[in-house]
């Protein structure tokens, strides 16, 4: 029973960081659009994602379907709670979604769906941020409904923040490998830029987390776990150096990767601390989970189609790979 | 109080998904005409039916997007608004509702990118299968919602421990008999709508005079296939009417308004429901027509409202008219069909004046009938949600009304300029512009050129 609900969280993590690189990386592009001056340059930061971005964000309405199934208690204890971000989250990616759409068609009003782009991914990035900064806080069951200090504090907002770097480092590090020339200098110097972010955002979450909650001091200071766990900021400082000399030396794709390895190190280090609550500090995945039989028979499906899914995921990156590139350039 | 968080959840639910249908059933329609042309492309090779492809191409790509985005928010929304109900169900509709994402999403993600600009990256067959997985992507999305709905409407295979559902056995849940029906009449009746839609083009380019060939081909060829499409329809509907008598009688009464149980019900064509007083005014009817319609038989007993008190019947009025529209809309689309088909034998399909404006302004006829089935299927139900074992009352989440009201207004406003301004706004104009002859050059602004083919490796 336990494995069972253990492995759908694993599904979920999966789903959920799937999303948060995928997705993370067309958010990062959406928010940086607006500050590239050239129309035709802006055309090809759009095009880098426009085949792509649709197939990102299934993977959070997979995340989405998936807690809702295999964890209902905590769906149902989580979005009450979250009601103005989530809103915010989806009427923003609603927003960035139908820009794209209309973007394509318009010619008088095309600068104005950019500044939808932007701003869609903009708010939903904030959103995100939000949810992250409750979900590491950890939640208050008991608060009155409609209560805004949840979700809307100090860390979360600092979440907030930091996302928008992480994204948009995802983003620029995107942009490196899909473009040629003057636009990928631009996304060399904004990569370059953000890293130092990043490296602030970084000290700023390890001094602050272990004070938010006693539960997560105990757990990265307890001088069993010490050892072991001061392996994830060292491999995370790794990754940054890495990032640094890649970006430096004008490596194509070495950045992205490191880039997604820091998000991995980053989100292993929130389920370490997390762990094993779904809501956390408040109910643990065992106590959330759905009846066995509803595990088991999404297990079924999930075993049988992620594999085709993942592939065909990758078939379709495949055939809109090559850098996009104007006629002319 | 006058406005409860519940109804008021329910007024921004039944908004959201009202506008949010109109996108799923159109594209389900218009994905099926686009993959047939291309068969034909692929067979004649007359460039005539890629161009048919690449238009409607066009106006897919359009309706969809809007499809995937407003379907996120119903998705969130059964959290943050219906917590009751995700923490009683969850377990029983997730299931479903991941494995539409699993096998329909993702398919339709992954291949939508390539059906709509990998006309120059990939091969013909390969952009046909393309294609055909969105077709089948978008049918099997529908299938999990429709069985998703079914089983709310109908529940079966499940034990309830301490108020929360649990699954007895799978195979009833997902294959419920009474699912299919209702999913065949659901596919049936986005064909129509889209199929109304694309007459409803065809006849606007052939009033005008522009694109009369690929107008010719899409008019006469649609109005070929509603003919047999909609007499089909009228019989899946039956035979979903009987389904609905057999599972939810108080539904049945408040859509035929029979207050009194009764042998040989008569079939009520018009009145005026009162609740109140539990009866119809200004009633005209036919004998024994309902129990006709509901049990196939002369007379056959219908249940009536009054079996259960006033607080547990469905609000009549919308159910008892939205199933009348909809029965109207389907006859006079009959009515149309019937006609064009007769015109066309005639040799005057395409320059009929009148008959060439009626079919231009009968393009919502479907979504109408659509919508007002809907309204039938989901106000009758009430005041459950599901269907004689939780409330709808119960279902709602502990929010405040504050919060509600932000997101109604924030929905309502933002729907309103998307989907209700803008996306027609842009449907319009890609209708206006028409089909490009397909040797010529794609519009300067596409972004699209910018990925010269000379990066594509040809296999």
């Amino acid at each position: 029973m336990d494995i069972l609900a253990l492995s759908w969280c694993g599904i979920i993590a999966f789903g959920v960081i799937m999303y948060v690189i995928l997705g993370g990386f067309d958010l990062g592009i959406g928010m940086m659009s607006i500050f590239f001056k050239d129309e035709r340059e802006r055309d090809l930061l759009v095009s880098a994602i426009l085949p792509v971005w649709d197939g990102n964000q299934t993977w959070l309405v997979f995340g989405g379907a998936a807690l809702y199934g295999a964890f209902p208690v905590a769906f149902s204890a989580i979005l009450p709670l979250m009601y103005i971000p989530i809103l915010m989250m989806v009427v923003a990616l609603l927003f960035r979604g139908v820009s794209f759409e209309f973007r394509l068609k318009a010619i008088k009003t095309k600068r104005f769906w950019e500044i939808c782009i932007f701003l869609g991914s903009l708010f939903a990035t904030i959103a995100q941020g939000l949810i992250l900064g409750t979900f590491v806080q950890g939640f208050n069951l008991s608060a009155n409904a409609g209560a805004v200090d949840q979700w809307f504090n100090p860390f979360g907002i600092a979440c907030a923040i930091a996302l928008i770097f992480g994204y948009v480092l995802l983003g620029a590090n995107f942009l490196i490998i899909k473009t040629a020339g003057k636009l990928q200098e631009k996304s060399y110097a904004v990569s370059g830029k953000i890293q130092y972010f990043i490296l602030v955002g970084f000290v700023m979450v390890s001094v602050w987390s272990p004070f938010l909650d006693h539960a997560i001091m105990e757990r990265w200071f307890n001088p069993g776990n010490m050892l072991y766990l001061a392996i994830l900021p060292m491999v995370t400082m790794l990754l940054l150096i890495t990032h640094w000399v890649a970006i430096k030396k004008k490596y194509e794709y070495v950045p992205f990767w490191s880039a997604i390895g820091m998000f991995l190190m980053c989100y292993l280090g929130f389920i370490i601390s997390s762990y094993p609550y779904i809501v956390p500090r408040q109910i643990t995945y065992m106590a959330a989970a759905a009846d066995k039989s509803s595990l088991l028979f999404m297990l079924v499906g999930v075993c049988g189609m992620l594999p085709p899914l993942l592939y065909y995921t990758y078939y379709s990156y495949k055939i809109f790979r090559g850098k996009v590139v104007q006629i002319g350039y | 109080m006058l406005l409860d968080t519940t109804l008021l959840s329910r007024i921004q639910f039944g908004f959201t998904i009202s506008f949010h249908i109109l996108f799923p059933a159109f594209s389900i329609g218009l994905v099926l005409f686009i993959a047939t042309m291309e068969s034909i492309w692929l067979k004649t090779k007359n460039p005539l039916y890629l161009s048919i492809c690449k238009f409607w191409t066009k106006v897919f790509a359009l309706t969809f997007g809007m499809g995937v985005v407003s379907g996120v928010v119903m998705e969130f929304q059964l959290g943050t608004n219906w917590a009751g109900f995700t923490q009683a169900v969850g377990g029983v509709l997730g299931p479903l509702f991941t494995y539409e994402v699993m096998t329909a999403f993702f398919i339709e993600a992954g291949f939508l990118g390539v059906m709509l600009f990998g006309w120059d990256r990939v091969g013909p067959k390969l952009h046909y299968l393309a294609t055909l997985l969105v077709v089948i992507g978008t049918t099997l999305s529908a299938y999990w919602i429709m069985s998703a709905n079914t089983w709310m409407q109908h529940p079966v295979g499940y034990k309830q421990v301490n108020g929360v559902f649990k699954v007895a056995d799978w195979m009833q849940v997902v294959f419920n008999p009474a699912t299919f029906p209702r999913f065949i009449h659901m596919l049936l009746a986005s064909y129509i709508a889209a199929g109304f839609v694309i007459c409803s083009v065809s006849a606007y380019y052939l009033l005008q005079n522009r694109f009369v060939t690929f107008a010719k081909t899409c008019f006469s060829f649609t109005w070929w296939v509603l003919l047999v499409l909609i007499p089909l329809q009228i019989y899946v509907g039956d035979v979903t009417g009987v389904q609905v008598h057999a599972n939810q009688p108080l539904k049945t009464a408040a859509m035929e308004g029979i207050w009194e149980t009764q042998a040989g019900a008569p079939l009520v064509l018009f009145a005026i429901p009162d609740q109140k007083n539990q009866l119809n005014h200004w009633e005209v009817s036919i004998p024994h027509g309902a129990a006709l319609f509901n049990t196939h038989q002369w007379n056959g007993i219908l249940t009536g409202l009054k079996t259960v008190p006033i607080q547990n019947q469905p609000n009549v009025m919308p159910v008892f008219f939205g199933f009348r529209v909809m029965v109207g809309m389907g006859l006079l689309m009959l009515l149309q069909s019937i006609i064009a088909i007769y015109l066309r034998w005639k040799k005057r399909l395409y320059d009929t004046r009148w008959f060439l404006m009626s079919a231009v302004l009968s393009a919502p006829l479907g979504f109408i009938a659509l919508w007002c089935g809907w309204i039938t299927a989901e106000m009758g139900r009430q005041p459950w949600i599901v269907y004689g074992v939780l409330k709808t009352a119960d279902a709602v989440s502990t929010v405040s009304l504050r919060d509600v009201m932000i997101s109604f207004a924030l929905i309502f406003i933002v729907y309103g300029i998307i989907f209700g301004y803008f996306y027609f706004y842009f449907l319009h104009k890609t209708l206006h512009k028409g089909p490009s002859d397909i040797k010529e050059q794609e519009e300067p602004h596409q972004p699209f050129q910018y990925m010269p083919s000379s990066f594509v490796e040809h296999k």
